[in-house]
């Protein structure tokens, strides 16, 4: 080494010291410098291996279908419950017994787009009981069982196009909302042409009820509207729980180009309905019925098949002179989201190409409604004045507000979409407080706990819409992602940004305790009302009704009986009705053969599920467990053996004995 | 000069990155399980662990509705996974009133995860047998009722 090159080599490792003892004096150890922000973050989201999370999060899927369930705070993934999307993974909408709950008046649908789920209520309160989720597509609402997380029901809206207005319930769950987002004929399967939009499309604002011990939905009512868009809704509370509210846009009736011909005008509207008087009008009588086409699919008892209740009509209110139920509140401009904060007192409305956030009073509407104080009307529905209704207007609220939630201590958190913040402000003052960065543009919001009378004031997540550089790239596409800050100072707090499944929409959080007391860690046996269980494995058996073939078999680990079965034939259809006789939590068995043009079925513990099997050749097929259900797993595993259609092998079954 | 300079500068650097070094020692939990048998007490030894602490005070008369109540349970909740004369998932159950007590056939089908991580006889079972026979959500009565059914079988079969 030339001296040069040592002088230059001393130099670096001197500096080097320097730099470190220099860095260690005035700021202490480099990588705990970084942890004290960070790990105070971290510290906050961590829940230790086999601790819980405190709260329950509900994701929808978006254009997944589904609806996913996290734990928070940690942002743990829990589960996808499939809920209008066929999941090969547990089979739902591939067994026999969940087919029909995908079926419509369309027929089967493999897929819809699920927006915002929505937790069952009492007194205003979330209970945990059942979660609603819309499908925006065919228009549909299904009800999830939270005691199973599976779903249990879906009914489909009739005479609606886009149910995006759903599913939020009342404070009681007496009804769950849905709407049209596009207008179309109300009449049934009316063939018109477009251009005919303001004289023949209408809008429908669908309200279902809600049975208070089984969950059973029924289709009560629908609200005959003018041909708008009718986009988000929500349930007043407290004061205002005997109405819903939900946004209009497009007011200017375009039925093309609706970007530039819908954003003409300065004020939509939020309409108002008295849920309650409409009832009531509809128990007088008042309401007309009209012809439709549904599906109502459901299980009758606690297992099963689900099925199709197909409906063939509807009861309609129309909005008469005097009626007093229905009202606008005018509304700047395209808004998106309507919340309401957890006294009942505000209407918040995002207008997503306003330049401030409205706020209504609900108390000034009513009001107003007793002075009859009203600016005209449109179709029988009368319109308030924007002066005499709004509280105030939320200045500066950045670019693109779309939805709001609240915490208990009177703040209100708007997501704002195209500056892609979330700004808190206060309902006193109607003053922005807090601002904080989304990552990015984000959608929707939700405070845990929130939206009902009671929310917490821990955390809120962002729902947002594009994740581009946030985590390590997958692709052209990354998924989209969530994020959750801590609310509880007077500053939000970014604790976590974790990806999700789907698109999410809208998400709730609920406390985990109102929910994991009453899950169901088994289907008991005793209880199993199945057409096609068997409750003891002595009645394992196969029967032959002409081409069909129907397999009772049961399962434990780590053997099917029976597991050896001869005499199928090419052009049989064939059932294999599987009931897991484990009553451990946890235990699943499937069961997935060669050939089946279809996906595996899982059976959880106590369960009986149906795999349809349609041989087309002749040959032995192996089947096996799909579930590692035990130690000796891979010897859980059968023979078919099928033969020609002519053929006269006799039909038998057998387990045990070699 | 300088060298010591070098040397002392490096130094320090080394102690900076030494006292940033992780202190804390990661807790571990001493899992010592109780897997010898010395800890058990001589009824346990007997009667396996499990909600059922005393002997039970058993008629010799076989009680046929309890029998027809077990036997109903078995069918439902057992049979799966034991033939009374032959090995299957797990061990043959026709005889076994005459090696075990009601006691410890109750608590193993109260308690099984218990009894085949702590008792020697369930732990030498669950090695035979290597499946873990799982709790079957069967009550304190029907057990007792599933005992009688055994009891009778044995009586009757044998
Ligand atoms: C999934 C299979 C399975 C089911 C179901 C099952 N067992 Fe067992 N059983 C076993 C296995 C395996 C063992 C051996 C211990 C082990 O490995 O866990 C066993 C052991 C036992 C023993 C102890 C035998 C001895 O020698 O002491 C008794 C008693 C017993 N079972 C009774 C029952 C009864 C009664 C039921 C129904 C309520 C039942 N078992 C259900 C698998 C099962
Ligand atoms: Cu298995």
């Amino acid at each position: 080494m030339s001296k040069s090159k040592k002088n230059k080599l001393r130099g670096l490792l001197l500096g080097a010291g320097f730099v470190a003892i220099a860095a260690f004096i005035f700021t202490g150890c480099p990588s705990q410098q970084g942890m004290m922000d960070r790990g105070d973050a971290a510290q906050k989201v961590y829940v230790a291996p086999g601790d819980h999370d405190e709260y329950y999060g509900f994701f929808s899927g978006g254009y997944s279908g589904q609806l996913s369930v996290w734990g928070l705070p940690s942002a743990r993934f829990l589960k996808v419950i499939p809920v209008f999307s066929q999941d090969p993974e547990t089979g739902y909408g591939y067994s026999e017994e969940t087919k029909p709950l995908l079926q419509t008046s369309y027929g089967f649908i493999p897929w819809d787009d699920s927006h915002h789920p929505h937790i069952s209520q009492t007194d205003g309160d979330a209970d945990g009981r059942w979660i609603f989720i819309n499908g925006n597509n065919t228009p549909r609402i299904a009800r999830i069982d939270l005691q199973t997380f599976e779903t249990k029901e879906i009914l489909e809206l009739p005479n609606t196009g886009g149910n995006h207005a759903s599913s939020f319930v009342t404070s009681n769950t007496e009804y769950v909302i849905g709407a049209t987002r596009f207008s179309i004929p109300y009449e049934m399967d009316l063939d018109v042409p477009i251009d005919s939009y303001s004289d023949e499309f209408r809008g429908a604002l669908s309200f279902i009820e809600v049975d208070p011990e089984s969950g059973r939905m029924e289709m009560d009512f629908q609200i005959l509207v003018p041909p708008y868009n009718y986009d988000l809704g929500r349930a007043g509370k407290g004061q205002s729980s005997d109405w819903v509210f939900f946004t209009t846009y497009n007011t200017e009736e375009a039925h093309t180009m609706l970007e530039i011909n819908a954003s003409r005008n300065d004020k939509d509207y939020i309409a108002a309905v008295n849920w309650k008087r409409a009832a009531e009008l509809v128990r007088e009588g008042r309401g007309t019925t009209m012809d439709a086409y549904y599906y109502h699919n459901y299980y009758e008892g606690n297992q099963g098949i689900a099925i199709n209740d197909v409906k063939d009509q509807v009861t309609v209110l129309t909005p008469e002179d005097g009626q007093d139920f229905i009202y606008f509140l005018p509304t700047p401009k395209s808004p998106h989201g309507v919340d309401i904060d957890p006294t009942g007192e505000y209407i918040v409305a995002g207008g997503k190409l306003a330049t401030v956030i409205p706020v209504h009073s609900f108390s000034r509407m009513l009001e107003a409604i007793e002075n009859r104080d009203f600016d005209g009307n449109v179709e029988n529905i009368p319109i308030l004045n924007y002066d005499t209704t709004i509280a105030g207007e939320v200045q500066d609220p950045g670019l693109g507000p779309l939805h709001t939630e609240f915490d208990s201590r009177g703040y209100a958190y708007t997501s704002v979409y195209i500056s892609s913040e979330i700004v808190k402000w206060s309902l006193d003052t109607f003053e922005v407080v807090d601002r904080i960065d989304a990552y990015y543009s984000i959608g929707h919001l939700m405070i845990t706990g929130g939206d009902t009378k009671n929310p917490d004031d821990l955390y809120l997540v962002g729902l947002t819409k594009t994740a581009k550089d946030r985590y390590l790239p997958t692709g052209p596409k990354q998924n989209h992602p969530a994020q959750l800050y801590d609310i509880s100072g007077d500053r939000m707090e970014l604790l976590l940004d974790f990806p999700t499944i789907g698109e999410p929409h809208y998400a709730q959080a609920i406390r985990a305790d109102k929910i994991s007391g009453n899950v169901a860690q088994i289907y008991e046996i005793e209880d199993n009302d199945h057409p096609y269980a068997i409750d003891r494995i002595n009645q394992n058996r196969v029967e032959r009704d002409g081409d069909v073939v129907r397999v009772y078999m049961g399962s434990t680990r780590s053997h099917f009986r029976p597991d050896n079965i001869e005499g199928i034939k090419v052009g049989d259809t064939v059932y294999f009705h599987l009931t897991n006789l484990e009553q451990e939590w946890d235990v699943v068995h499937g069961i997935a053969i060669k050939g089946a043009n279809n996906s595996e079925i899982l059976v959880a513990p106590g369960q009986t599920k149906t795999m349809k099997w349609e041989p087309k050749r002749t040959g032995i097929y192996p089947f096996y467990c799909t579930a590692f259900c035990s130690a000796l797993h891979q010897e859980m595993q059968g023979y078919v053996r099928v033969s020609a259609a002519d053929s006269d092998v006799e039909l038998t079954w057998k387990t045990g004995t070699n | 000069m300088k060298y010591l300079i070098t040397i002392v500068a490096f130094m320090l650097m080394l102690l900076t990155i030494q006292a940033c070094g992780n202190g804390e020692q990661s807790e571990r939990s001493d899992a010592s399980d109780t897997a010898n048998g010395n800890e058990l007490t001589d009824f346990e030894l007997e009667h396996g662990f499990g909600p059922v602490t005393e002997r039970l005070d058993i008629d010799e008369e076989i009680d046929m509705d309890k029998v027809a109540k077990g036997r109903n349970i078995y069918e439902m909740k057992c049979e799966m996974c034991h033939n009374m004369g032959s090995r299957m998932v797990g061990p043959p159950l026709g005889a076994i009133t005459e090696t075990r007590s009601p006691e410890f056939i109750m608590n193993f089908i109260l308690n099984p995860s218990e009894n085949v991580r702590k008792h020697p006889i369930g732990q030498a079972l669950l090695r035979e047998y290597m499946t873990e026979m799982p709790y079957q959500n069967v009550k304190e009565d029907e057990a007792r009722a599933i005992v009688e059914y055994l009891r009778h079988y044995a009586e009757t079969e044998l």
